[in-house]
Parts: structure tokens; sequence; C-alpha cells
């Protein structure tokens, strides 16, 4: 009966109950779209592997190395292979077609086993110079399909290219990203040697695998040396930390975007926190009562609580399950902006959690009160 | 209850006052409302307390039903000192030995006539099966088997105050208190009520303490005590 009488209470001004967790919905909704976001834009550190190195120009990503470090990069004890890739960075279509592109070298999908690729499309790829790999979502953003040519504009490297879509890859897990396009280092060097010949054998970034994840310090440690004094020094860092580099050339906004969600939250707080200081006035005379039939303080600040908590978390949970569709509308919207735009369980879990604070700290006054006030006073108060 | 038992127990006073005073502050000043008052009230006696506004009747109610506390002097009902016990000890003094029936019903709106009845014996160890039939039984006795389900808004308002008496009785307290209890109802409600509180002075031995500013009221009473400026002017034998 006492959570009858909870629910109920809950209910009772159905208007107000109605616009509260109205609010707390778009609250806990927005509080979980803005943490996916910031998710969003850590999702290439937290998908980076252990045992990838990077390797780039030390005075910075947009500075080439030469192709002939490769060998030497094999070379140093504790690397198991190295691939190269080149930042591409052209257009399709239209400048707002964004989507990440990479020349790589034969085996550079070979250190990256959660881009899943069937053996026929491996295949068609290594046959095909013009050919290239697409991943699903961006397949799926423009309509691509296995056999399709499309045309890129390049910007770093001027000039129409075409490419074959070779295969599709799937990732492996929820937070691969597949919305890169990559394409054969030789067919970009061999036109780069025809068009700008001094731009040829150069790449952007050299891929390490290494055959420790505990050795990772040491091993970016040599490559550097190797290449100390040279005209092209390195920086060689983990992946996630690679990752992380970009992540922090907009670590403002990330910061500016997680606080406006603790804002949010704030709002949605003190809105609850007026609610429930109105509905424990209204019903002083009702707590007094209760009080006078021998129930205690606690029990009478506990239906405060319970009616709180039961608006917030009927709130918050709605705000969870609207999350769902609105962040994959969102993430379809945002298309290759965000690759991996995704709720994860950690979101979920803020929300909830986010949601119980709210119920909680938005009962404390009106139950203290209601608590605290004294029968004989309490019994003369009108709603 | 056998006819000899209420007897005996009427010879005994269940409540007693020994120079009780109590003043409330208002801003700075500190204002008296009942002066060193001493009285005695008899088990299953059924008492009227009259007296102009402001004279304390209704703080007297308040500190018998324990739910304010006096200054000074001692009141002992049923041989506690309530004055003596904490808070959490007064609340389960008021569970066990008090049933309240208020001027305006002060029912849950939310809960059924059933239900308010029901909710002091939460604080029972009674089962919920036990809690619902003792309910449906206390409500029989007022006349309101028919109207078990419906909420406070969709009874009329002798017919709340019955649910009231009966969520007084559910209990079964020695005491009830009841502060105008007629004050909000027409007089044939009234009439109602205040012969409702006698069978249950007379049937079941109750004893009722009932703050009234209306003579007629009074006149259910066996006794009517007049308060005036804090103090016992009077105490009249109704026939």
């Amino acid at each position: 009966m006492i959570l009858a009488l909870v629910a109920r209470n809950s209910w009772r001004h159905k208007l107000r109950s109605g616009l509260t967790i109205l609010g707390m919905v778009v609250a806990i909704l927005a509080f979980g779209l803005l943490q996916t976001v910031v998710s969003a834009w850590y999702a290439g550190a937290d998908a980076a592997s252990d045992t990838r190195l990077i390797t780039r120009n030390a005075i910075s990503l947009v500075f080439p190395m030469p192709i002939s470090y490769e060998q030497k990069i094999r070379g140093i004890e504790g690397v198991r292979q190295v691939a190269v890739a080149n930042w591409f960075g052209a257009i399709y279509k239209e400048p707002k077609n964004f989507c990440p592109q990479f020349a790589m070298s034969e085996n550079y999908l070979d250190l990256y086993p959660e881009f899943l690729i069937d053996e026929a499309g491996r295949d068609a790829f290594k046959h095909d110079r013009k050919g290239c790999i697409i991943g699903r979502k961006l397949a799926n953003q423009y309509g691509f399909n296995i056999g399709d040519t499309i045309t890129l504009k390049g910007t770093i490297f001027p000039g129409e290219w075409n490419f074959n879509v070779a295969a599709i890859y799937e990732g492996k897990k929820k937070n691969t990203d597949t919305s890169q396009f990559f394409f054969h280092w030789s067919y970009l060097n061999e036109t780069v040697k025809v068009r700008y010949p001094r731009r040829a054998d150069q790449v952007g970034v050299f891929v390490a695998e290494t055959v420790d994840a505990d050795r990772m310090a040491s091993i970016a440690l040599a490559i550097d040396n190797q290449f100390k004094n040279s005209a092209a020094e390195t920086l060689s860092e983990t992946e996630k930390a690679f990752q992380l580099g970009f992540v922090s050339m907009t670590g403002t906004i990330v910061v500016a975007i997680k606080l406006v969600s603790y804002v949010v939250i704030f709002i949605i707080m003190a809105v609850m926190a007026n609610t429930m200081a109105m509905t424990a006035r209204e019903r002083t005379a009702e707590y007094a009562t209760l009080k006078a039939l021998g129930f205690s303080p606690i029990f009478v600040s506990a239906l405060i609580f319970g009616e709180s908590l039961m608006l917030a978390l009927f709130g918050g949970v709605l705000g969870i399950a609207g999350s769902f569709p609105v962040a994959a509308a969102f993430g379809r919207k945002m298309g290759t902006m965000f690759p991996v735009f995704n709720i994860s369980a950690e979101t979920v879990t803020l929300q909830i959690l986010c949601a119980l604070t709210v119920g909680v700290l938005a009962a404390i006054v009106p139950a203290r009160r209601a608590a605290t006030v004294r029968i004989v006073e309490g019994l003369r108060a009108v709603a | 209850m056998e006819a000899s038992s209420l007897a005996d127990r009427k010879q005994t006073a269940l409540i007693q006052l020994r120079n009780v005073t109590k003043s409330y502050r208002r801003g700075a000043q500190n204002v008296p409302v009942l002066a060193g008052i001493s009285f005695d009230i008899k088990d299953g006696e059924f008492l009227a307390l009259m007296g102009p506004s402001g004279s304390g009747k209704s703080t007297l109610l308040n500190l018998i039903a324990g739910i304010d506390h006096v200054d000074g002097g001692e009141l002992i009902i049923g041989g506690v000192d309530i004055g003596q016990l904490g808070e959490a000890e007064l609340a389960e003094w008021r569970a066990h030995h008090v049933g309240f029936i208020f001027q305006f019903y002060n029912l849950m709106p939310v809960l059924t006539a059933v239900e308010n009845v029901e909710l002091p014996l939460l604080l029972t160890s009674l089962s919920r099966r036990e809690r619902r039939q003792r309910a449906e039984t206390a409500l029989a006795l007022v006349g309101l088997s028919d109207r078990m389900d419906h909420t406070p808004n969709e009874l009329s308002g002798g017919q709340q105050q019955r649910v009231a008496i009966a969520r007084a009785l559910i209990s079964d307290p020695s005491l009830i208190v009841a502060d105008e209890p007629t004050g909000d109802l027409d007089r044939e409600s009234a009439e109602d009520i205040l012969r409702l509180l006698q069978r249950l002075n007379r049937e079941l031995g109750k004893t009722i303490i009932m703050v009234t500013h209306d003579a007629r009221a009074a006149d259910h009473a066996q006794a009517v005590m007049h308060l005036e400026k804090g103090e016992l002017s009077a105490r009249v034998e109704n026939p």
C-alpha cells in the first residue's frame, strides 16, 4: 500500500507530473546524446590497438617521410611488421562529403584485424590497381556497391582520381570505424611520380605492429633514435596516444560539450526540486496527519524521496529509451563526421545515475522540511 | 465488553493532568495558553471541551493526544507520563493508544476508504489480509460497507468523517480525540457522527475527548468542561 500511496501521489497533479517527467526525458536524452558525442570524439582512441605504433614526422603530421624508413623500422627489434599510409584528403562530389581516405601498403589491413573483409574482396582488391576497400557505413551513406567506380577530387593531390570498389569491410566490434576508404599506396605513388615527381616515394605515417604491448615505449624510442639527426626525424607513439593527439586539438570543444551535458542535468534538478517543494508544501497537513497517526518522520521523508525517485526514474527510463533512436538518427545525419556513434553502456549507466541523483537531491529539502515540521503546525497548514 | 468491567474501568482515571502549563512564542513574546491546569478524565468517559477561541481547548487536546509537548507539570495517560517520552516513543504511544478525528477528516485523497482505514495498521505486524479484514470490519461498524473502494472525493462530508472514525478505531485505542468533528458538517450529518461517537463510547468503552464550539454537539457528551483563558472554569455533567 505504501508503493500505491507513492505511485498515486506521483500522478496526483497530472499536468505538473507530466511536465516534470517530460523535462526529465528531454534532459536525460540530451545528456545521453551529448555524452555520446564526447564518446564519439574518443572512439578512435578507444578502438586503438595496444600493439600498434604510429610513426610520423616529428615536426608535424603534414610533413612526409621517405618510404625508405620502412625497411629500417622493420629491422628494429620488437617490430613484427610495418605498413605505410598516406592521408589522401579528397572530396566526393562536394566538400561536405567528408570521409577518411588512406593510400596504404599491401599489408596494411593485416595490421587491422578489426576490419573484416572476405577473401574474394581481398583478392579483387589485390588484382585491381585502382581498387579500393570501403567501410560499410560509408557504403551505406552514399549507396556504394562492389564494382562501382568512385571519382574523388584530390585536394592534397590535385586532380580527378577514379577508384573501383573491390570490397566493403565490416567492423569486428561495434566501435570499429567503418567509414574509411582505402586504396593502393602504389597507385598514388605511381601517379604522383608522373604528376608531382618531387612528392614521390614519401609517406605520411608508418604503422608498426610490435611483438609485445609492454615494450611499446622502448620500441618507439628505438625507432625515433634510428632517425635522429636525419632530414625527417620521427615521432613514434602508441596508436591510442596518436588518436588522443587529434582529440586534444579539439579538447576545449569536448570540455564544453561535457559541461553543457551536466548543466542540462543541473537545470532539470532545479525544476524537479521545485516540483517536489510545491508537492510537499501542499501536503504538509497530510504528512502531519501521518505523523499524528504514529508514522515516523523517516517514513514521511521516504514517501517524498519515493515520489521524487519515481518521477525521476520514470523520466530517466523514457529518456534512455528515447536516446537510442535519437542517437541513431543523429549518427546518420552526421554521416562520417562521427564514424562511431553508439550509446555505450557507460553512457546508459551515467544516465541512470543522473536520474537517481536528480531524484534524491530534489527531495532532500522538502523531505527534511516535512520530517521536521511540528505536527500541530502541519495540521494547521492549508494547501 | 461486559457492563460490569466497563463500570469498574470508569472508576479509574485514564488521564491525569497535574499543573500542566503550555505557552507559545509569538515573535519575541511568550504567550501563555494553559496556566497550570489540573484535572482527571476517567476511563470510558465522553468529555466535551468548550470555550471561546484562544481559551486553550485545542492546545489541551493536542497535549492529551501527544502531538504537542507540555512545558511544565505532569500529563499521565494510562499510567505513562507522556511528557517524559521522546519523539519516537511518543509516536509509538500514539499509534497504540490514540485515535484521531479531525474537523476536516484529514484522509489521504489518493487512497480509497478501506485503504485509509487500513493505514494505521501498517505500523503493526499484521499481514496484508488481516489488515484488510480489520479495515472492512471497521468500515462496516460505521455503516460504510458499500463505500469501501471510494476515494474521499467520492464521499460526502459525513461519510468522510465516518471513514476517519473507522481509521481512529482500527488500532483499538483506549482514547479517541476529536477536534471539532462536526464543524464541517450539516446538522443531519453532524447528528449521525455524534450518535456514532456515543455508540463507540457506550458500546466499546472508548474514552472520547471532543473539542467543540457547538453546544448541541457537547450535549452528546457525558460531561462538558469549559475553559477560559487557559484555565478550567467549569465542569458540567450532562443528564
